[in-house]
């Protein structure tokens, strides 16, 4: 008799587990439909304002100045040296950039975020103020900082260090030295967020546990940051690859990255395709490069935020 | 109903004061250049004294250039009447079909070299390319030539030279190889190539707009550079220690257009008659260092006999310089550019 009865209710709560998981289903699914439509203005504006004009200008990109479809906008990479020597210098100038802004940002966001309140605010200050500068102003400020007049090596020559002043402006240093300034910011301030939200009492256990403060660092701090700085750096390595104003003033014509290139490419063909297909060709490989980021830094990072 | 008419009768009155207003605007023209000093001066020798004896209005813009321009015609929203181009972009911009044709019985073309004047373009200022070189280096025994420019030996120093204005590089490249300035042109591209790429490991810097020019000569990061002269001159009127001359200048010249489908063609044309006028033309070498494209205006006695020699375009100094062929570049500029991009960029 009890057995029965323990059958029959098993049934009775298998349908009402099935009705329930139904109704639960359908829920969700509500919820969805719910969350897309509230959702679908701001989609609408993001295809708007970006797949729409990204698709333009790839339509663009595939005619020649007399209306035709050509592949010639796209030929002239190949036919022209110079294109290629530009997109290489883009991405080394890139490069070099984004690591000297690690090698600088991480010490200082480090710094700030073990800084009492108080300190770290006033701190955070000067990384913000210079942002607030117009990038033209800093751009010729450092010219006339690193110039063959300028104050360092007219410091250096009345201090006798050095007799021949120091190539470092209108050459790559200068390039290097005017971004990594404007950009480092973009770095320090997303990685000092995420180093604020590292739960101390981590770092506490570790020592608990019997870590030195090194072993803390390099096995839980700096894991932890990781995510912080995986989003510094993909911000700053994607606005030196669009960089404008600064190699065009501090490269003395001897640094072209792809942006001045468009510029070049679109005034000299009386065709935007040639100018479009320029932009075609760096936002591809900008998507490849950010992809292989993703895959390499991201996963790593995301790992480490999940597990936490 | 009697109010309803008197509600009618308003808005139709409304609706014709709407329509009565391009009536009244069709006595403004929108006349573009390129902003800056050189603006101001063109609207005191130009725009003012035109606007003034037309009884017209001329607003002002200013303009990047062919870009913009092809970008209102082709997208069917001219904004200017009249704007200013470089005269190769003028020979461009008129192979495109982007600009109405000037009507030469309004327009006095007679003092305007014939090269300047076209179906739809015509010539209205002077800018010339010249050497700067700086004195507390050289003394007065400075680079005065091309050719002493290219010569590394005898005139050791750092140099700069335009990477934006390729077609003037040619040519001074050209002056450099030893050709006298009435066999620049045609310009023999490969040869001028070859020209700059003997200099070219000794450029410290390739500048890309006149302000770069002027700051680089300036603060002594170069010891001599090709410059424009309005630039070059105002380094000497700020006490900067250089010396320029027009020899083996290289003379380009700026043009005006009417954009096609402007809205007020007919004024645009009666402004613009006045602006290459010899008596408008003479005013403005009294503001600013570009010479005037009407060499009657030399005639007019406005300008003082002291200031003609320093004018670039003064009939003295137009024989010591080559003219820029704006046709010549129309059919070249790509090529010459891309290989001329190809070889600096090594």
């Amino acid at each position: 008799m009890s057995a029965q009865s323990t059958l029959v209710n098993d049934t009775a709560d298998a349908t009402g587990r099935d009705l329930n998981a139904r109704a639960l289903r359908a829920d969700a699914r509500r919820e969805e439909l719910r969350l897309l439509a509230l959702l679908s203005p701001s989609l609408l504006l993001v295809f708007a304002i970006i797949i729409v004009p990204v698709g333009w200008l790839f339509w663009l990109s595939l005619f020649d100045e007399t209306g035709a479809l050509s592949a010639s906008n796209y030929a002239r990479f190949f036919e022209q040296a110079s294109y290629v020597r530009t997109f290489i210098t883009t991405f080394k100038v890139a490069f070099i950039v984004t690591g000297a802004c690690v090698l600088l940002g991480y010490p200082l966001a480090y710094m700030l975020s073990q800084l009492p309140r108080r300190a770290a605010s006033i701190c955070l200050i000067f990384v913000i103020l210079p942002f607030w500068t117009s990038v033209l102003v800093r751009t010729y400020a450092w010219l006339v900082i690193l110039q063959r007049k300028g104050l360092i090596n007219s410091w250096l020559i009345d201090l006798g260090v050095i007799s021949q002043p120091l190539p470092l402006a209108n050459n790559l240093s200068g390039v290097v030295i005017g971004m990594t300034h404007i950009l480092l910011p973009f770095l320090v301030l997303p990685l000092y967020a995420s180093m604020k939200t590292i739960d101390t009492d981590c770092l506490r256990a570790g020592m608990n546990l019997g870590a030195g403060p090194v072993a803390t660092f390099r096995q839980i701090f700096f894991p932890l940051s990781l995510p912080g700085l995986a989003s510094g750096v993909v911000i700053v390595f994607v606005l030196c690859l669009g960089f404008f104003v600064t190699p065009a003033l501090m490269g003395g014509g001897k640094v072209i990255m792809w942006a001045m290139r468009m510029e070049q490419t679109t005034s000299l063909y009386s065709n935007w395709g040639a100018g479009a297909a320029l932009g075609v060709v760096l936002l591809a490989v900008t998507l490849a490069l950010l992809g292989l980021f993703q895959w390499l830094l991201g996963a790593r990072a995301t790992g480490v935020w999940s597990s936490r | 109903m009697n109010r309803i008419r008197n509600v009618s009768i308003v808005t139709i009155a409304g609706l014709m004061a709407t329509v009565a207003v391009p009536a009244i605007a069709a006595d403004t023209i929108t006349v573009a250049s390129w902003g800056g000093t050189y603006q101001e001066a063109q609207t005191k020798a130009f725009f003012d004294p035109a606007a003034a004896a037309l009884g017209i209005t001329i607003k002002q813009d200013t303009t990047n250039g062919l870009d913009d321009v092809r970008l209102q015609v082709t997208g069917n929203a001219v904004k200017w009447d009249i704007t200013e181009l470089g005269a190769d972009e003028c020979a461009r911009g008129s192979k495109e079909g982007l600009f109405e044709k000037l009507d030469y019985g309004v327009i006095d073309k007679s003092g305007i070299n014939p090269k300047l004047v076209h179906d739809d373009w015509v010539g209205i200022s002077y800018t010339s390319v010249v050497l700067i070189y700086r004195t507390d280096v050289f003394g007065d025994k400075g680079p005065k030539t091309w050719a002493d420019f290219w010569n590394v030996e005898k005139f050791p120093g750092r140099r700069a030279l335009s990477s934006s204005q390729s077609t003037e590089t040619l040519s001074v490249a050209a002056l450099a190889s030893g050709l006298p300035i009435d066999k620049v042109y045609p310009v023999d591209i490969d040869g001028a190539l070859k020209s700059v790429d003997k200099i070219r490991g000794h450029v410290d810097a390739w500048w890309t707009s006149g302000a770069q020019a002027m700051q680089l000569v300036k603060d002594g990061e170069v010891d001599m550079a090709s410059i424009w002269n309005g630039r070059a001159g105002t380094l000497k009127k700020e006490g900067a220690p250089v010396s320029f001359s027009f020899d083996q200048g290289v003379l380009t010249a700026d043009c005006m257009v009417i954009p096609k489908g402007a809205k007020n063609k007919e004024a645009a044309m009666k402004a613009l008659a006045m602006f290459v006028s010899p008596q408008l033309q003479a005013n403005l070498p009294l503001y600013v260092d570009n010479g005037p494209v009407n060499e009657k205006a030399f005639e007019t006695g406005k300008i003082p006999p002291e200031r003609i020699k320093d004018i670039n375009s003064a009939p003295e100094n137009v024989k010591k310089q080559v003219l820029q062929d704006a046709e010549f570049w129309r059919d070249n500029l790509v090529e010459a550019t891309e290989k001329f991009n190809n070889l600096i960029q090594q």
